[in-house]
């Protein structure tokens, strides 16, 4: 406990300090503000904004959840389908390297072609972007059992299905916790992406509309949500990767 | 690696295979056993009775290769899982009492000492309950006091069993073994023991000296090749 409440302490000693340097770069150069708004303005921006913020992050939160979700159900689902099936490695394996070198986000303005403004289109975003750091990276692992722990199952005539349950699964997990970082950095990503190529709300929606009205305190405020945000999913994350090496290796 | 031979094992007995890392001493085990591996065999690999060896064995290695994320109890029963069969917990805790850990079923490797770990892995081992069971170098890694410990604790409990042993170390085999061949690239030669029953007493004078004699025959037989 002692250890969260000290790295609590040097979190909010970074940001303050963060806050501090901005509003001196502010302060000494007399920078307009429509260029870079102080800390100051920005707050103000928040509290007066809050109830247009909030409508908007609410949306954005709830596509960037909801796509996350989608994504990482499917890219565990897809790599354990590549572990126990030799024939959908054979097939999907090569497909899942070239998918890979496409840049997804490039792929936004396609997909919003397809499937309109609405949710769905950025939900579609999130859960491609998600999808495949989370299925490589955990497929890789599922792939990489230790020669020790192929020999235990060889050695049993373990069937495929349960040396993946109880042998590979539990040794991919770190593989997990990595595609699942990856995909918490790409998900919020996507959602800037998504609304910036065609939306008529969220916080990505709310950037664009605030820049091209000057309001630029505003569009850092959003900015700042979004931060936000990001920030609890990367909490969220280093929990779990935590609480799974504790339970995976030692005590 | 090693050329030709013609290796019978005694059944119910202690073969120790004695020679220097690299010769291919784990590869034979490796072929034995049926595991993958990167030798080649040109022959034969067969019990007396006829019937398929694979099934009826059981290993161990230097390594203790103990599942990380499970209790001391559930990697002895991984075997019986692994097959889909009911995990009988009382006789995986009777092993665990008999590899001298009794109180330690609920811990997890990285709680356990390196000792500790390998007793785990012998209770594994006996769990699986095989009529062969194929020793990689199981005490090497150990300190010389919990080796000596592991050995007598080995030989009691796999007695009756066909054991085939891998080490690199004369006074193991020396100790351990009713019948032991030195291994090289140059083939297989079998070595003279002590008369008495295994497990010999490591201070023991007969011990003492065949072990001086064995190394002797080692350094003679495993030289490395003129460069």
């Amino acid at each position: 406990m002692r250890s969260v409440g000290r790295r609590f302490w040097r979190g909010t000693t970074a940001f303050l300090v963060a806050i501090a340097l901005w509003q001196a770069v502010v302060g000494l150069t007399g920078v307009p503000r429509f260029i870079l708004p102080g800390p100051g303005l920005v707050a103000q921006a928040l509290w007066d904004n809050g109830a247009l913020i909030w409508e908007n992050a609410l949306w954005s939160a709830g596509n960037l959840g909801l796509g996350l979700v989608i994504g990482i159900v499917l890219g565990v689902e897809t790599a354990l389908l590549l572990t126990l099936s030799r024939r959908a490695r054979w097939l999907l394996r090569p497909m899942l390297v070239v998918a890979q070198a496409v840049p997804v986000f490039a792929l936004a303005p396609v997909i919003t072609l397809w499937m309109g403004y609405g949710m769905p289109s950025k939900i579609v975003t999130i859960a491609l972007v998600t999808y495949f750091p989370v299925a490589s990276a955990l497929f890789d692992r599922l792939m990489a059992l230790p020669t020790g722990l192929a020999d235990l199952s060889h050695l049993a005539g373990a069937e495929r299905w349960r040396e993946t349950l109880l042998l590979r699964l539990p040794h991919a997990v770190p593989g997990l916790i990595t595609g699942l970082r990856l995909a918490v950095v790409y998900g919020p990503l996507a959602v800037l992406i998504g609304e910036w190529v065609g939306s008529s709300q969220g916080l990505g929606h709310l950037m664009l509309m605030a820049n091209g009205r000057g309001q630029t305190a505003l569009m850092f405020a959003a900015l700042f949500v979004l931060a936000t945000l990001s920030l609890a999913l990367w909490v969220i994350v280093e929990a779990l990767s935590r609480w799974s090496v504790r339970r995976l290796s030692s005590a | 690696m090693i050329d030709t031979f013609d290796l019978t094992l005694p059944a119910e007995r202690w073969s120790v295979l004695l020679g220097p890392s690299g010769v291919g001493k784990t590869s034979l085990l490796r072929l034995i056993a049926g595991l993958p591996c990167a030798a080649r065999l040109d022959g034969r690999i067969a019990a007396s009775d006829g019937a398929p060896l694979a099934p009826r064995v059981a290993m161990m290695a230097q390594d203790d290769q103990l599942l990380p994320w499970a209790s001391a109890l559930d990697n002895v029963m991984i075997g019986a899982r692994l097959r889909g069969d009911r995990p009988q917990r009382d006789l995986a805790r009777g092993l665990l009492v008999d590899v001298g850990l009794g109180d330690r079923a609920a811990r997890k490797p990285a709680q356990l000492s390196a000792g500790q770990r390998q007793r785990v892995a012998l209770a594994r081992t006996l769990y699986e309950d095989r009529a062969v069971v194929l020793l990689d170098e199981p005490f090497s890694a150990l300190d010389v006091l919990t080796r000596h410990r592991m050995q007598d604790m080995a030989a009691r409990l796999l007695h009756g069993r066909t054991v085939v042993l891998i080490t690199h170390d004369p006074a193991e085999a020396i100790r351990l073994a009713d019948r032991a061949w030195i291994v090289s690239r140059k083939g297989i030669a079998p070595c003279g023991l002590p008369d008495d029953i295994p497990p010999r007493a490591p201070e023991a004078a007969a011990t003492l000296a065949a072990q001086a004699a064995l190394l002797q025959r080692m350094r003679r037989f495993c030289a490395p090749r003129a460069a």
